[in-house]
């Protein structure tokens, strides 16, 4: 096992130096002059020549990239974004619990729901309810996440306006209502601009673990209100997803000789289904849940910028169109780097699952 | 009946059997498949209706009705007449968008775009993920090493953030949207077609054409593609609904067709503040969007099923 491990993460890391060297080429790449994208277009070229100077982007690009390389590897420094002149740690300390929460909340909803449907769908095979289950996974599959997201804002806060299915159609938390960081609360005190207050900032803006830190409810009750409509309409294609595989898997699994020995030997049906066939069908499950990552991700993109939340997809679109090299830098190396760390994870938990596969 | 007659008589089934192929029985076990029969209906009428669309459209899509028809408003909804309104309004079937564009032909031409962009994205990257994962799995060795470590980092991103990335590299456009959206797939074909080389080249006919010393290039264009490509069907045909709705994604996003250009995504994204007051606009799109997208997804999935061999038909 431990072999196997080690070899995973040997692998990765050819992936790892490939993603530092295309985030960094993806943000030479792309066009425009970062100094009047950042200081306007009427920045003077001397003005300009000192922002390069400044910000060391008028060496040429082979010593840029062993600056930026050194500077990740060696000084775990993100860099400082010339947008908001704040270092990138900062930014993503901010930003990244907002996404954070509204992956987790999307793969919670997906996963339930989809292994659900699954079992219904595969242990009445064929029957309406099966037919109905697959017929709503390809509509949640085919439909676009910009397009459902509007569509649950124009049900959920328009025509279900007034009734107790009533949700807000955007924002984080409502104004007035405060959610005050765990460690004020508790009387804490954090020196600013350390790792420690870093880390703390980063679990007190996750939203839901900082208002249950802190009891608040009020806060608690709201984030949760205003993350359902997010997380459906990012977690809508995983679940489709997820129902479809564990349908077929399951249906497999329960076409077997063992499970036929099961029945067989008078086990009780919820039994055979659930501890014989479902712990054998989840191999495949797994690995999708764990794949669909990049899916929310990307889909994180569009629901933010229609629920109006600042994470982290929005923050590197707009700072894609802005041109801040810095902040597209640290900001694609986190996700990349977190999408190859989840995909090993994925492997290993495979590996645990599966002992075929450890020992091939 | 004499004993002459006896031996010519041959069961009437076996005699009527055509000589079956993949592809015949294929296409035979797709018919028998409501779901994927159901997508070819909806693809062959989007297919229709982008082939006739100068003459489904009433309008130009791109033309500004005001100061040609009198009193009419912006956003105004649906009228049809057939169905009560009133006659002295002239009839929008979906209404009429914010810059006094009939909005069904504008629909009707969004699914020319469409289909376009989704052929051409899938093309592109079937022609380059091919030519790369035969090179890598006929080849072998580093070259196989090198090409799928580069696949591997281009599938560490996620698909639509690296796609905005090229997109504003190469400047925002349809046609350099499409290019994003190729370049970002290109490693899911590259994966089937290696892997079915892979399986391909080992087979007793490909060791013969070896021995009969026929030149690597030939062997690999001649006898390992031609019998690779089957899987790159489905995939394919997938793909092409993936690509719409990524093509789509980034028009909502302002990165793809620019105005006035009738594309779906673009036409959600320019009304999409107006989802509470005007929803037809946002609706009717986005609905298009996912229509498209579910005939392909539909039809793939039939070819999954009729295109595998060792799946136990029932």
């Amino acid at each position: 096992m431990l072999h196997f491990i080690t070899r995973r993460i040997v692998l990765a890391v050819p992936v790892l130096i490939g993603i530092l060297f295309v985030t960094f080429a993806l943000a030479r790449l792309i066009p425009g002059d970062p100094c009047r994208a950042v200081l306007g277009e009427r920045a003077t070229d001397e003005i300009c020549d000192a922002f390069m100077e400044r910000n060391g982007l008028n060496e040429p690009i082979p010593i840029q990239f062993g600056i930026y390389v050194r500077q990740i590897v060696v000084e775990q420094d993100l860099g400082t974004s010339f947008r908001f002149g704040r270092p990138v740690i900062d930014i993503i300390v901010e930003r990244l619990p907002v996404t954070i929460e509204l992956a987790l909340a999307a793969m919670i909803f997906a996963t339930i729901l989809g292994i659900l449907f699954g079992i219904i769908s595969a242990y009445w095979h064929n029957s309406t309810i099966d037919v109905a289950t697959m017929v709503g996974a390809n509509i949640g599959v085919s439909m676009p996440v910009f397009v459902l997201g509007l569509l649950l804002q124009y049900v959920f806060a328009l025509l279900l306006k007034d009734t107790l299915l009533q949700l807000p159609p955007s924002g984080r938390l409502t104004s007035g209502i405060g959610n005050p960081p765990f460690f004020q609360v508790w009387g804490w005190d954090v020196p600013e601009h350390t790792a420690l207050f870093s880390i703390y900032s980063f679990i007190a803006n996750l939203n839901y673990i900082n208002a249950l830190l802190t009891a608040n409810w009020t806060a608690f009750g709201d984030a949760v209100n205003r993350r359902i409509l997010p997380a459906i309409a990012v977690g809508t294609i995983p679940l489709a997803i997820i129902a479809r595989i564990t349908r077929s898997s399951l249906l497999e699994v329960l076409s077997l000789d063992y499970i036929r020995t099961a029945r067989a030997k008078g086990l009780a049906e919820q039994g055979v289904v659930v501890v014989h066939g479902l712990s054998n069908a989840m191999l495949p499950v797994v690995t999708i849940v764990g794949l669909q990552l990049g899916a929310l991700l990307s889909g994180a993109v569009l629901t933010e910028t229609i629920f109006n939340l600042a994470g982290l997809g929005r923050t590197l679109f707009e700072a894609i169109t802005a041109r801040d090299y810095i902040i597209v830098q640290g900001f694609t190396l986190i996700v990349a780097v977190g999408f190859v760390v989840m995909n090993l994870i994925v492997d290993i938990s495979y590996a645990f699952l599966d002992p075929r596969i450890r020992l091939s | 009946m004499t004993a002459e007659t006896l031996p010519l008589k041959v069961p009437a089934a076996a005699r009527s059997k055509e000589p079956s192929s993949l592809y015949r029985d294929a296409i035979r076990h797709l018919l028998q498949k409501r779901s994927a029969v159901i997508g070819m209906l909806i693809l062959l009428a989007l297919a229709l209706v982008a082939i006739f669309a100068p003459a489904i459209a009433p309008y130009d899509p791109e033309q500004q009705l005001i100061g040609i028809e009198q009193g009419l408003k912006k956003r105004s909804p649906p009228c049809i007449h057939a169905l009560g309104c009133s006659t002295e309004q002239p009839q929008h079937i979906f209404g009429v968008d914010a810059n006094f564009r009939d909005f069904f032909s504008r629909v009707v031409y969004g699914s020319r775009l469409s289909l376009q962009v989704g052929f051409a994205s899938v093309t592109f990257a079937i022609v380059v993920g091919t030519a790369l994962g035969a090179v890598a799995g006929f080849v072998g060795g580093w070259l196989d090493n090198v090409i799928m470590r580069l696949m591997d980092v281009l599938l560490a991103f996620p698909a639509l953030i690296l796609a905005i990335a090229i997109v504003t590299m190469l400047g925002p456009g349809l046609i350099n949207a499409l290019i994003a959206i190729g370049i970002v797939t290109i490693p899911h074909y590259a994966r089937v077609i290696r892997s079915s080389v892979l399986s391909v080249k080992e087979q007793d006919f490909i060791l013969a054409d070896r021995a009969l010393g026929v030149p690597p290039a030939r062997i690999l264009l001649r006898d390992v593609l031609p019998n690779s490509i089957t899987p790159l069907i489905v995939q394919g045909t997938l793909g092409i609904g993936t690509a719409i709705v990524e093509v789509a994604a980034l028009s909502f996003l302002g990165l793809g067709a620019q105005p006035p250009t009738p594309e779906w995504g673009l036409m959600v994204s320019a009304e999409r503040n107006q989802i509470f007051t005007a929803p037809f606009l946002v609706l009717i799109p986005g609905v298009a969007i996912a229509l498209v997208v579910l005939g392909f997804n539909l039809l793939g999935d039939g070819l999954q099923d009729a295109l595998n061999p060792r799946l136990n038909r029932r």
